[in-house]
This record gives structure tokens, C-alpha cells and sequence, in this order.
């Protein structure tokens, strides 16, 4: 009985085996891979991920010209041309006069060689902080989604195992921090940052927090709903019966089942993340000045005229990297529920 | 019973109705101070299941659907009980508060000798052991991410049955006693059909080595064919195994198959209770007269002397007054419809509730 053979995948037609032993059915795991995959909208989805990834983290390892907030002190000469005008006896004299300035930063440089994309008004390589903008994006928005996660299921799965009070008092919690106005408040708790001396590069990661405590109830409610189905599904109560204890029955017999709707969920907030990363450090609320992040390279914008209508290469690369990315993510996550859905069998 | 002397009181008279609904409740708990059958492996008293419809405010139930009402009996090892009744009338309720899967709102449960129906789910995680349940939907029943030897060795492993590095001996050898081929192992429950499901069920029940089970419905979800395969396949593990089953069903054929004692449910009471060839014979109630009558006879040449009762089953939530039979009853009188009949023993064993036969 022991040493019992793995039935034959590939028979033989001289093979004895009955054909029941022959054929050997995908698990459902396989089978959401491979229905997956399938899929080109979400093997695109895939491949801008990956793709941002690869370019956000293992770029600046590989292209190392240029750091964050390394100026680029080559510098720049500046010309400018004064005009004087003398009357002399009611003839009009014009003396014009050139001066040559030189200046410390090379900035707004044009697309070239040194510079792929450019430098900023600051003299800041674009290429390079793209790269670390994305590091902050997506690290940001990672971070976000786990903790999101871990809150909704947690609280999520111990309203919808227990019910009774506790999950009035979990899903009221819910209903108010639904309620309450985001921007608003992120307003007033970037006004306290300011006032208290944080670091920069560490603001970002506070406000996200703060996001991450009011967007669990969405993952709660998720995971709520799914439970409160899954609890009444005969296997439950079989597995009450068979003298389960509760941790294992809601790990080993729930969680695994609210599995795929939580891997969609995730994917599709990463996206939504990502985005509110983007607003924030956009509105100047979340990385500031000199760090960089992909909002923050909009931003400048908002100030600068010139640079909106002159010089395209300081500021369009960064949205599109911010499109790339909630779109791909967003493919992933439509590609994942196709797969996931059970209904669609094949 | 302890007191038979109690008479009806006149429906009208509140007072009168109260004090006999104080007798009858001193009477319950006096029979529940009694000493249990060393002998039997279950014995149930007065069991009571009510689910709570409708709540005030401070948590106080005004409304409520009684399931389960005052139902006795006891049960032998090696005995298969076969309980039938209508769709609702309580017998998926009733076998799944003997397993404590629904906490009883009154009365004794008493198996082994040991009365479980105050265990909380520590104590009643080592009995789950000696008492499992087979459902009656085995598509629904069985998780579907695991494997089947991922089903049938998680009690095995949870319960400690036999030594980690045997497991899987014990599971391919429980598989094949089943009727299970042993490459099913890796298999996942979607890929089989309903028989073979139930089979797998049956497999996972009996991996804890209980000795009582109980069958709810087991074959009412499929072909008869194979509903034939499944009965004897139970039968013959409870003659190697020496099995106690309480088999619930609505088909008739199968429980006079498959049973040493019938009990017959009524909205939630039990109506009749006794030996297999007693209640076949000599059916004491009008409704399981009525419901024995509706057993089709494979022979059109033969006349069927049907008793057709008028109407539905009532509303468990607002049952009838009185016996609870009485708005079908061909032979309702007056009493009926105000006094809940005592449930009794007429015979050696033979209990039934009905005011038409204490008044023999």
C-alpha cells in the first residue's frame, strides 16, 4: 500500500490500466493558471508590471550616472540682452548689450546622451528620478495593500466567523470611516507634518497609514460578505462536526476559499494606491522636494508655465509611468477574477 | 411515562391550561433526573430546538420557530433507527442537535452514558470522535480545494487515530472499504460523481472510527441505481464495524430496508416510535396510517386504498393548537384541537402520541 505508484499520465495503448486511471485531471490551482495565461489582456497587464518592476528597482543598480538628488553641476551658460536708449539731440540711440552669465546647474536640459530624458528646472537627471519615483510608488502602495489586507481579513473574517455583536460593532466602525472625507482630513494631517519636524522621505509613508486605517473597511466588507456564505456551506458544518478546532476551521477551511476574491481585490487596490500616491504627492502632501516621486515630477507644473508648454520630457514620462502602472495592475487584477471565477469552466 | 393519569383540561379555562402546562413541565424534568440505560448508546429526552424569529431590543425572543418539540427516544448499539417525516418537519434539525451542531433548547442528550447536551466544544471535540454525520448533499458537503486524501486524513491527523507515518495506509485502506479506488487519492471532488462522493463522505465519517452516525438523507440526492449501491455499502460497514446509524430519510422503501426501529416526525414532534416490523404492521397513528398508505406498489392491477390527507404541513412558526395533526387529521375530534397529546408507550416499545388511542 505504501509504495503506491503515481497513476501513468502519458498511456500507452498496450497499457492494462482502466481508462479512469489514465486520465489525469488539472488541480484548480493549475487551472486558474492556465486559464490565466490564456488571456493576452492580462499577459499585458503582466508584462507592465513586471516590466515598471524591473526598471523602478534593478534599473538605478544598472544605471549608475546619475543619483536621486544628484545635481548636474556641469553648468550652463545664460545669456541676456540689455537694450539702453539714449536721445541725443532728438536722434534715438539704441545700445543693445549682451551679457554672458554661467551658471552652476546644467538645468532643463533637452533629451541627450548624458541626460535620456533630460534634465529638470533643479538639474535633476528625469531618467533617473523616474526610476526612484517608481521605488516609492510602488513600495508605497505594496506596504498600503498588505497592511489593507491583513486589517480586512482579520476584521472582516472575525465579523463574518462570529457575527452577533461583534460584527455590529466591526461593520458600524466600518460605516463611519466609510463616511468621513479623505482629502480633507489628509489636508489637516499634512499641515500637522509640516508643523512637526519629519523627515521627508518619511511623510509619504505616515500619510499612507493613514490611508490604509480608513480603506481596510472595503477588504472587510469583502471578506465579511464571503464568510458569512461560505460559514453556511455544508462543508463547514461538516468540518464542525469532525471536531475542528475554530482556528483551524478558519484558516485551513475559509481563509483558502476567500482567497480568490482577496488576490483580485488586492491587485485592483494596488492600482487605486498607486493613484492616491500620486494625488498626494501631487497636491505637495506627500514626498516633498529634493525626493522624488512620480507626482511629485507633475507637480512642478502647477508653478511653472514654461515648463508646461516648452518642455514636454520634464513631466509627461512620469504620468505615463503612473498609467502603465494602474493599468497594468488593473489588467492583472480583470484577468485574475476571469480566471478565478468557477462558473467558467475550462 | 411517569404520569398517564393527566387528563385535558378545558381549552377555555386559561388558569386550567397553565397548571397543566406546569404539570407537564414538572414532568419533563422529573423524567430527566432519571438514571440512564447502561445499555443504550443514545438515549434522547425531550429534546427541544427553537430558533429565535423574532427579537426585542434587549435581546428578548417574542417569535420563535420550534423545530424540534419534545422528542424521546432511545437507541441500542448496532441498531439503525430510520426517522421519516415530511420535508420540514424536523428531522435534519433534530439529527444535527443530537450532534450538537445545533445547541438544544431543551432536554437531554445522553450518549454513552454520558449526558453531552451542557458540553461546551472542547469536551464535544473528543466526543465528535464517537458520533460523525453524513450529509445529504455531497456536492456541497465536501471542501472543494483539498484533495480526497486530503479530506479523508485531516480527522485522521486532527484526531490522532493512528500514528503520523501510517496515515496514509490507514486512509487508502478506509478508501477501499468504502468502495474507493486507491488512485482517487489525489484526486479533487469535482471530478467525481454523486455515488462516488458519497462515498468519499461516507469514507471521512468513518476515518474517526465513530460509532454512531448519522445519516442525514444520504441517498435522497441520487439515482436510485446507485442509491441501492450506497445503502448496501452502509449496511455492510455496519456489520464489520458494528455501527449504530439514526438514518433520516423521507422514502419510505429505503427506511423499511435499512432499519431495526422507525420513528415518524410530525412538525417537529415525533408521532410514533417502535420496532420496524411493530409500525409496519400495526401503525398506531392516523398520520403514519396515512403516510404508510402512500407507498406505491409496483402492480397496477392492485388497488391502492389511499389515505389522502387535505392540505399542507402547517407553519412550524405558528403551529396549530392542540395536537399539531389535527387540521389533517381524518379523525379529529373536539380534544384535539385544544390538547397536546401525551406521547406513550401502547406496546412493548411501541410509542405513539394520539387522543383517539388513549381513549381505547
Amino acid at each position: 500500500m505504501e509504495e503506491r505508484k503515481t497513476p501513468a499520465v502519458e498511456s500507452t495503448a498496450e497499457s492494462e490500466l482502466p481508462l479512469d486511471r489514465q486520465v489525469r485531471l488539472m488541480s484548480p490551482t493549475r487551472m486558474v493558471v492556465r486559464r490565466f495565461f490564456r488571456s493576452k489582456l492580462s499577459l499585458v497587464g503582466l508584462a507592465m508590471v513586471v516590466g515598471l518592476f524591473l526598471f523602478s528597482f534593478v534599473g538605478p543598480l544598472l544605471y549608475t550616472q546619475w543619483g536621486e538628488i544628484q545635481l548636474d553641476e556641469s553648468g550652463k551658460t545664460e545669456y541676456a540682452v540689455s537694450e539702453t536708449t539714449y536721445t541725443v539731440d532728438g536722434v534715438e540711440y539704441t545700445v543693445r548689450q549682451t551679457t554672458e552669465k554661467s551658471l552652476k546647474d546644467n538645468f532643463l536640459a533637452p533629451p541627450s546622451a548624458e541626460h535620456i530624458l533630460g534634465t529638470d528646472n533643479e538639474g535633476y537627471d528625469i531618467f533617473v528620478r523616474l526610476m526612484y519615483g517608481g521605488r516609492i510608488s510602488l513600495t508605497v502602495s505594496f506596504i498600503a495593500v498588505f497592511v489593507i489586507t491583513v486589517l480586512g481579513v482579520l476584521l472582516g473574517g472575525v465579523a463574518g466567523y462570529f457575527g452577533g455583536w461583534v460584527d455590529n460593532l466591526i461593520m458600524r466602525v466600518c460605516d463611519v470611516l466609510i463616511c468621513l472625507p479623505g482629502v480633507p482630513i489628509l489636508l489637516i494631517i499634512s499641515t500637522l507634518l509640516d508643523a512637526s519636524d519629519i523627515d521627508a522621505k518619511y511623510r509619504i509613508y505616515l500619510l499612507m497609514i493613514y490611508l490604509t486605517l480608513f480603506s481596510w473597511p472595503g477588504t472587510a466588507r469583502l471578506v465579511r460578505g464571503q464568510i458569512l456564505s461560505l460559514r453556511e456551506q455544508e462543508y463547514m458544518v461538516a468540518a464542525e462536526a469532525m471536531g475542528y478546532s475554530t482556528s483551524r476551521k478558519i484558516f485551513k477551511h475559509l481563509v483558502p476559499n476567500v482567497m480568490p476574491q482577496l488576490i483580485v481585490q488586492m491587485t485592483l487596490s494596488l492600482g487605486s494606491m498607486i493613484l492616491y500616491e500620486a494625488t498626494l504627492s501631487y497636491l505637495n502632501l506627500g514626498v516633498k522636494a529634493p525626493y522624488a516621486a512620480w507626482g511629485t515630477m507633475i507637480n512642478i507644473i502647477s508653478t511653472n508655465q514654461d515648463i508646461l508648454q516648452n518642455h514636454l520630457n520634464v513631466w509627461v514620462p512620469a504620468g505615463i509611468c503612473i498609467v502603465i502602472a494602474v493599468l497594468g495592475f488593473n489588467f492583472v487584477g480583470d484577468g485574475l477574477r476571469d480566471a478565478l471565477d468557477p462558473k467558467a469552466r475550462r | 411515562m411517569a404520569e398517564e393519569k393527566i387528563v385535558a383540561p378545558v381549552y377555555d379555562d386559561e388558569a386550567e391550561q397553565a397548571k397543566f402546562l406546569e404539570e407537564r413541565r414538572r414532568q419533563i424534568e422529573e423524567d430527566m433526573k432519571k438514571p440512564f440505560d447502561p445499555e443504550a448508546i443514545l438515549e434522547v429526552r425531550h429534546l427541544r430546538k427553537a430558533f429565535p424569529l423574532k427579537k426585542t431590543l434587549t435581546g428578548k425572543v417574542t417569535q420563535e420557530l420550534i423545530a424540534v418539540d419534545d422528542v424521546s427516544f432511545k437507541l441500542m448499539p448496532g441498531e439503525t433507527l430510520g426517522i421519516v417525516g415530511e420535508s420540514g418537519c424536523g428531522k435534519t434539525t433534530m439529527g444535527r442537535a443530537i450532534l450538537k451542531l445545533h445547541q438544544p433548547s431543551g432536554g437531554q442528550i445522553i450518549f454513552n452514558g454520558e449526558d453531552i447536551t451542557a458540553y461546551k466544544s472542547p469536551q464535544m471535540r473528543e466526543i465528535r470522535k464517537q458520533m460523525q454525520i453524513i450529509f445529504q448533499d455531497p456536492y456541497s458537503s465536501l471542501p472543494p480545494r483539498s484533495t480526497v486524501g486530503g479530506i479523508l486524513s485531516e480527522p485522521v491527523e486532527v484526531h490522532n487515530i493512528v500514528p503520523k507515518d501510517q496515515v496514509k495506509a490507514y486512509v487508502l485502506d478506509l478508501m477501499d472499504k468504502c468502495g474507493l479506488r486507491d488512485y482517487y487519492y489525489e484526486r479533487y471532488p469535482h471530478e467525481f460523481s454523486g455515488g462516488q462522493r458519497q462515498r468519499i463522505c461516507i469514507a471521512r465519517a468513518l476515518s474517526v472510527n465513530p460509532k454512531l452516525v448519522i445519516c442525514d438523507e444520504p441517498v435522497s440526492a441520487l439515482d436510485v441505481s446507485i442509491q441501492a449501491q450506497i445503502i448496501n455499502l452502509l449496511k455492510d460497514l455496519q456489520r464489520s464495524l458494528n455501527l449504530t446509524y439514526i438514518f433520516i430519510s423521507h422514502d419510505l422503501s429505503v427506511v423499511k430496508f435499512i432499519s431495526d426501529k422507525i420513528g415518524i416526525m410530525y412538525l417537529g414532534s415525533m408521532v410514533e416510535f417502535g420496532n420496524k416490523k411493530e409500525i409496519f404492521e400495526n401503525p398506531l397513528h392516523p398520520y403514519t396510517q396515512a403516510l404508510f398508505s402512500a407507498i406505491p406498489y409496483p402492480d397496477p392491477d392492485v388497488k391502492m386504498n389511499r389515505i389522502v390527507l387535505n392540505g399542507d404541513i402547517p407553519s412550524p412558526a405558528n403551529p396549530p393548537k392542540g395536537c399539531r395533526f389535527h387540521t389533517r387529521c381524518p379523525h379529529a375530534k373536539e380534544i384535539c384541537k385544544h390538547v397536546v397529546p401525551t406521547y406513550k408507550e401502547y406496546e412493548d416499545g411501541h410509542f405513539a402520541a394520539c387522543h383517539l388511542l388513549e381513549e381505547e
